[in-house]
């Protein structure tokens, strides 16, 4: 946990939070629209969707059936190909020990995985 | 700092009247007594359901003689069957005022108001007059919850509580986290922690428990808020809730009425055993203090994203906000602005310091944000257990011990 903590405690300057350095997710410390450019240590990372406050963004591309990183630990698996910049969230990851809660909740409009 | 000194070397940070109803049918009477004295420390809780249950009998037994709490007032219907001798009983030989109404005896909803107000009145003013004692940080238990969780929660407010938590344990204070249905996915990394492996292979098996547990209900801990907060899965929740742990060893395992034998680092495990009797086990936040309570948790930290206001009846929470916009809807529902962090307004390691301070002064009496706004939410549901393995508490003759 103390790469944890220090991963936190450093990391919050920019507007994404990448809490280990092998995650291909960061999370967005503010709201961010399409279109705008987060700058993640060393890289520019073009945001393909609006990501929401405590929301994921991919930064690196991640294949169907992929682990997505935080925390530098697995939390599912990419239910789809996810590009770098897209928004990561339930329409396109997935539990590998739950099945997360999925009615049809309005806050998921659109978010259904393309076809 | 100071605080209440029991007869059993145990000392309190608040010096509480409880008034507990022994089934449903009594709720009512309780509360019309409680409610002119809340803000002169005295708080309702109770157990609902009318058919026996070791868990709940235990669990009351054990509040009922927490050390927040100076004296109890028992409120029963009469047909019930919770064993008020017993629990009555367990009150007198802690050496702590008690007494019993029964509505069936005792002339009914009127009288039994009158006199429990009498006796309240007369009571609250002893525990007033009580002299507080010295109060060292190893006399401490301190609790951790998450509510209303959301991403920001395991980024700012939890290992905010982790590191709280690191300083706590560093100076033989107690600390328990929970939630085991939380941590899986983590029960690798947790049972790397404990300070025996016979010990690592309990926690993990308690998460695994709590995995099974939730799987035949059909879901895990995921509610709605947590997803339109931006977590998308139970493992991600998770980590972030494991953050609460901090980085110490594990020195044990403890279920519901398993008072720690010495300072250190606690998982509580408040899933049932058995089989799936009693449906979802923490129906809210609040059946999770119930259960650090009855383990002598005086202290709750509380972290939330979303904002949850409640608090709790016997200990103080102590409100951790993760997340700056809710900090500023909810304002004065916290206790800490953890989510400024996010805004570049503080570091983690001021935040932290900003929360052992917190402690410290709660500890010493302080109100916090919901006592001053009377909460004492309280509920306790049916769960079961069975006694702990041998491997649970290492290095300690008896476990928690038995109540009474």
């Amino acid at each position: 946990m103390e790469m944890l903590n220090s991963a936190a405690a450093g990391a919050f300057r920019g507007r994404l939070l990448r809490l280990a350095p092998t995650d291909n997710i960061a999370v967005a410390t503010a709201a961010l629209a399409a279109g705008q450019a987060a700058r993640l240590d060393d890289v520019e990372i073009t945001l393909l969707d609006d990501i929401p406050l405590g929301h994921k963004v991919a930064v690196a591309a991640i294949a169907a059936g992929g682990q997505v990183l935080k925390y530098g630990c697995p939390i599912g698996s990419a239910t789809c190909p996810i590009r770098a910049g897209q928004h990561v969230h339930v329409h396109n990851l997935k539990s590998d020990y739950f099945p997360t809660f999925t009615s049809q909740h309005p806050a998921l409009a659109g978010k259904e995985p393309p076809a | 700092m100071k605080g209440y000194r029991r007869q059993d070397g145990r000392k309190g940070i608040r010096n509480h009247l409880i008034v507990a109803y022994l089934v449903e049918c009594a709720h009512h009477v309780a509360r019309e007594i409680v409610l002119p004295y809340r803000d002169r420390g005295a708080h309702l809780i109770g157990f609902a359901g009318c058919y026996p249950n070791a868990y709940a009998e235990r669990v009351m037994a054990r509040l009922a003689t927490h050390a927040n709490v100076g004296a109890v007032l028992l409120v029963s219907l009469g047909c019930e069957s919770f064993n008020r001798r017993d629990l009555a009983e367990a009150v007198r030989r802690s050496g702590r005022p008690v007494r019993t109404l029964v509505l069936q005896e005792d002339g009914g909803t009127r009288a039994v108001v009158a006199a429990g107000r009498a006796w309240l009145e007369e009571t609250l003013a002893v525990l007033h007059d009580m002299p507080r004692t010295d109060l060292d940080l190893s006399d401490l238990v301190v609790g951790t919850i998450c509510g209303g969780s959301d991403a920001t929660s395991g980024l700012t407010a939890n290992p905010v509580i982790g590191k709280t938590f690191d300083w706590l344990v560093d100076r033989r204070a107690t600390a328990i986290f929970e939630e085991t249905n939380e941590l899986l996915g983590c029960e690798r990394h947790l049972a790397s922690r404990a300070i025996t492996p016979e010990l690592g292979a309990e926690l993990a098996a308690a998460v695994l428990k709590a995995e099974r547990y939730h799987r035949v209900l059909g879901h895990g801990s995921f509610a709605w808020g947590n997803a339109e907060g931006g977590l998308t899965t139970q493992e991600e929740k998770s980590l972030g809730a494991y953050a609460k742990s901090g980085s110490r060893p594990v020195c044990g395992l403890l279920k519901p009425g398993d008072l720690p034998p010495r300072g250190g680092l606690y998982l509580l495990d408040v899933v049932p055993d058995g089989e799936v009797r009693f449906g979802f086990p923490n129906i809210s936040d609040n059946t999770e203090a119930a259960d650090l309570m009855a383990c002598g948790a005086q202290m709750i930290l509380f972290s939330t994203g979303r904002g949850s206001v409640v608090g709790s009846a016997i200990a103080p929470v102590v409100k951790v906000c993760a997340n700056p916009q809710t900090y500023r809807r909810m304002a004065e529902d916290m206790d800490v602005d953890a989510g400024r962090i996010l805004e570049d307004r503080g570091t983690l390691d001021e935040v932290t310091a900003e929360l052992i301070d917190r402690v410290l002064r709660t500890a010493d009496g302080e109100p916090t944000a919901s006592e001053a706004l009377l909460h004492q939410e309280f509920l306790l549901p049916y769960k079961s257990f069975e006694p702990l393995g041998p491997s649970c508490l290492p290095g300690s003759p008896a476990h928690g011990g038995q109540v009474g």
